[in-house]
């Protein structure tokens, strides 16, 4: 899911870094007013966690690979923005040191994977969730449920950004001019890895993630979830 | 710093484990030797589409300089060992820079 540079036209880049700086700024705003000291250790742990879990690649038949990104556990555990800052990080490291995702195409690769996916996430898992405990079978229904479903709204605005190319951006004589595959293609390539495979194992990881944080350290998920976790502001006020 | 993180080592211990065995894991990841869908290279874009898009072929080396590229050690991967370990060693290095980078936090928020 990491865009190399060259995919998006430059029109397309730059505007994405330009939407993220606003975002990031928002998120450290966002967590310093609602991350613990204590948590800090989670956070930067859990989002090299994520980094990690995008190392492993799934074989997909016919040829191509996907991994999961871990961005949702991450918000269910310290909320969205944080999740944000943590995914953005590992994302810019992997970028620049080991060449994956481009460096232009930081911004948009940011917006999928550190700001859409955390936010769909989240908020499906308390949805789902209401008011049961972290650690009940709803609960873990509802991070499988959110994780397949942020790891697929990332997969979809991913492949809407670089199968829009091959429309928008066309040289005189009609040759796409960056990403060469029109957008249906792209999207059902994408989508039917994600749906069927990557999605699922996002989904165990985060309900495995959600189960084995709870369980060792109850306090984490206490924090986010039980005390301000009001169904009329779903902890948003408080906790995001 | 020293001091904080050896802190934060002890208040974690479990996490920081999942995240060693994963580590240790991560050759793991090397098994689907397909690229993704929308992350070829300009060789494998040959053989996918026939032909490489002229703005692609421009934009596609603006960054150069990833000291671990593919998270691999520049000519060390002739092997599956070799790329097992730079494969490992990547995780370490990638993990470490991302845990450095967000202990930076603890300056800004709050207690």
């Amino acid at each position: 899911m990491h865009i190399p540079d060259g995919y998006l036209s430059p029109q397309t880049a730059i505007p994405f870094v330009a939407l993220m700086i606003p975002v990031w700024g928002i998120a450290v705003k966002k967590v310093q007013k609602t991350l613990k000291k204590k948590e800090v250790p989670v956070l930067a742990i859990g989002a090299a966690f994520s980094f990690t879990i995008m190392m492993f690649n799934l074989p997909i038949p016919g040829g191509s690979s996907a991994h999961a990104v871990g961005a949702v556990l991450l918000a269910i555990l310290l909320g969205p923005w944080a999740a944000c800052i943590g995914v953005s990080v590992a994302l810019i490291i992997q970028a620049l040191i080991f060449g994956d995702g481009g460096v232009l195409a930081i911004g948009a690769n940011c917006f999928n994977m550190g700001f859409v996916m955390p936010m769909v996430g989240y908020y499906v898992y308390r949805l789902i969730k209401g008011q049961a405990e972290s650690l009940s079978t709803r609960s873990l229904i509802a991070a499988f449920m959110a994780g397949y479903l942020g790891l697929n709204a990332a997969a979809l605005i991913t492949a809407v950004e670089f199968g829009s190319q091959y429309h928008l951006f066309q040289a005189a004589n009609g040759m796409p001019l960056y990403f060469p595959v029109p957008l249906k293609v792209a999207v059902a390539a994408m989508m039917s890895e994600h749906l069927i495979l990557a999605g699922p194992v996002e989904g165990l990881v985060t309900a495995l993630g959600v189960w084995f944080v709870g369980k060792n350290y109850p306090a984490i998920m206490a924090e986010r979830m039980e005390i301000g976790g009001r169904l009329d502001d779903w902890g948003v006020g408080k906790h995001v | 710093m020293i001091g904080g993180l050896a802190s934060m080592f002890k208040s974690f211990r479990k996490l920081w484990l999942v995240l060693g065995v994963l580590i240790v894991l991560s050759p793991l990841g090397l098994i689907a030797t397909g690229t993704a869908f929308g992350e070829w290279g300009l060789d494998e874009l040959m053989e996918e589409v026939g032909f490489i898009p002229a703005g692609l072929e421009k934009l596609a080396d603006f960054w150069t300089r990833s000291p671990l590229p593919d998270y691999a050690i520049p000519g060390l991967d002739a092997t599956l060992v070799q790329s097992a370990g730079g494969y490992i060693l990547s995780a370490v290095v990638g993990a470490a820079l991302v845990i450095a980078i967000l202990s930076l936090l603890a300056k800004i928020v709050k207690d």
